[in-house]
């Protein structure tokens, strides 16, 4: 096993054109779930007269910010459903894209450390089974097995009493994802515009038929909201809430390794996942931080506590320095499950709430809601998901289903 | 790391504290009455504010005392330490300077009695009027906070 070299980035990527003053769809949100929405609209719906607008760089937001951590082990029908399909997409997606993003189905491990954990873990394992997203059950010497620089042994605070185990899952470059599909978008007639930031949007009653920007007015007859941190704010100026709350959450990477983990290790117990990257830096993250901020950075002892869990997991990582550590905002639902659909404002669509874990719904993401944007109507995936679940009281809860972290 | 001012016990790491999200959120006055959607809202909605923010917290390893703040989302520059059950002290205009660390919150040792006690960043420009009778137009009414 040796480090990989990143694959040579292509000759061009996309145009930075000037924003027309109308188009007839306008996506808010140049990071991944938005490039993949206008992507889906222009190949699957045929809407190429359309703007994906950022108010910095491409994937400057969460997109390149994540641990890129791709799974589909979610409990609830909803979730698998919507996630596994994610999964398919991104096994055809470098090959559709026609961009090596180095997706790595290197698998992912869910510790389990109680017997609590291990109870959910089997239900889980089996409730996946039945929805065709390949699970196994893990025991402490098959996890070894897997991942020989594990600590197994019984003597550490919270011992390795088993494993799920994903094999499909892995992991993927997250900018290279976003210039895939950005390349792709453009090369369909999509126009890509950066620094362009929306500041209000132009009403005709209820309607939406326009957003203002710090670029000029642009008038369209559809807006995708795609703005995950900062959902909010953008509803606001629309007049209308979301049950959203944006925290920061932190990851680091440590200077780059010889080979050492092969897999992905995730333990919600103690609180930290890793996977080593391609280059060879190891890549942690853990939980949010408790308090609402959109500073794109967190508090130290988060870092620490991961770190701590790190090192009693992995007794080599010891020696390994931390080299870097930034922050991005999510945006986290109660039920911990993304918002996608229709809202109070017509012809105004929203796609929010992936909080820490929408990387891996990316492609799924965008072609739902590109078909809920094109169409009106929910997509039978991501119709659970609408906003009027906080009122029926259909929430997806994915917080009491452990493996719900990344 | 924030460094907190607990009104009881001083300034503390914020590992000592255990945050409550936003403040002055009345319980409904009749329960009975509330629709689906009105229940939806208490339940599930809450501000998200860019900004200057009201919120709770608890020094849970401390007095274990629950008091308010108001905290800049952005820069986490703490801009008011002051007890539950008092209004929200008015601030001057939004702290839109980008100060650097998130740890500014000067002492204060004020207990939560009369009104409400303000602790300014001492090095931040940020100045903050403390009135207990002003209101911002948003916030719930006096005392509802629980
Ligand atoms: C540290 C960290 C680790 C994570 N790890 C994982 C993981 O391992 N696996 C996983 O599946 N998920 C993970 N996530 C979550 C995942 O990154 C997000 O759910 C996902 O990236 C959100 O979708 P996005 O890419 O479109 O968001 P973003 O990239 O944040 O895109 C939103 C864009 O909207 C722009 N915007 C905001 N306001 C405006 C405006 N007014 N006008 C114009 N543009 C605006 C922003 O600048 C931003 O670029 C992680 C997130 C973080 C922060
Ligand atoms: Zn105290």
């Amino acid at each position: 096993m040796s480090t990989q070299q990143l694959p040579e980035h292509p000759d061009f990527l996309w145009r930075n054109p000037e924003p027309k003053s109308s188009y007839d769809a306008v996506i808010v949100g140049g990071g991944g779930h938005g490039l993949a929405t206008a992507y889906f609209l222009a190949k699957n719906h045929g809407m190429t007269n359309i703007a994906v607008l950022e108010k910095g760089w491409l994937a400057g937001g969460n997109m390149a910010r994540n641990t890129t951590i791709i799974r589909s082990n979610y409990l609830w029908d909803e979730s698998a459903a919507i996630y596994e399909h994610a999964l398919k997409l991104w096994e055809i997606l470098p090959e559709e894209l026609e961009y090596d993003f180095l997706f790595s189905q290197r698998g992912v491990m869910n510790l389990a450390h109680t017997l609590g954990d291990v109870r959910e873990s089997i239900r889980r394992v089996g409730a996946n089974k039945l929805n065709g997203v390949d699970a196994e059950w893990l025991e402490p010497d098959q996890v070894k097995e897997l991942c020989p620089i594990l600590n197994i042994s019984d003597n550490i605070r919270y011992p390795v009493m088993g494993a799920t185990y994903q094999p499909r899952a892995g992991i993927a470059k997250h900018d290279h994802v976003a210039w895939a599909f950005a390349r792709k978008c453009d090369e369909l007639g999509v126009d890509i515009i950066q620094n362009c930031e929306v500041t209000g949007f132009l009403k005709d009653g209820n309607r939406v038929v326009g957003v203002k920007t710090n670029q000029g007015t642009i008038h369209t007859e559809k807006v995708g909201l795609c703005a995950a941190g900062h959902s909010s704010v953008l509803a606001e100026m629309a007049g209308f809430r979301l049950p959203i709350q944006s925290h920061p959450l932190q990851a680091l990477v440590s200077e780059l390794h010889e080979p050492v983990h092969p897999t992905v290790v995730m333990s919600n117990h103690v609180h930290v996942y890793v996977s080593q990257a391609h280059k060879g830096e190891l890549v942690m993250g853990a939980g949010v931080d408790s308090y609402n901020g959109y500073g794109q950075r967190g508090s130290f002892h988060v870092i620490e506590h991961q770190m701590a869990a790190a090192v009693e997991l992995f007794p080599v990582f010891a020696r390994a320095h931390v080299l870097r550590t930034w922050g991005g905002i999510v945006d986290t639902t109660l039920d911990a499950s993304p918002i996608v659909g229709t809202t109070p404002v017509e012809n105004m669509f929203v796609n929010c709430g992936w909080g820490t874990g929408g990387f891996k719904g990316t492609p799924a993401a965008g072609l739902t809601f590109a078909h809920t944007i094109a169409t009106g109507t929910p997509h039978k995936l991501n119709k659970p998901f609408a906003l009027e679940r906080f009122e029926t009281g259909a929430l997806i809860d994915e917080h009491g289903a452990a493996a719900v972290a990344h | 790391m924030l460094l907190i001012s607990c009104p009881n016990c001083g300034s503390r790491d914020e590992t000592e504290f255990h945050y409550g999200g936003q403040a002055h959120v009345p319980y409904p006055e009749n329960p009975n009455e509330l629709n689906d959607r009105e229940w939806a809202e208490f339940l599930f909605y809450r501000d998200n504010t860019k900004g200057t923010f009201a919120e709770r917290w608890l020094h849970s390893t401390g007095c274990r005392q629950w008091f308010n703040m108001l905290r800049d989302t952005v820069t986490y520059d703490i801009q008011a330490v002051y007890p539950m059950g008092t209004p929200r002290p008015a601030t001057a205009a939004p702290n839109a300077a980008e100060s650097g660390t998130a740890s500014l919150a000067a002492d204060s040792t004020t207990t939560g009695t009369a009104g409400p006690s303000i602790a300014a960043p001492s090095t931040s420009a940020t100045s903050i009027t403390a009135t207990s009778t002003t209101q911002s137009g948003t916030t719930a009414p006096e005392g509802a906070t629980k």
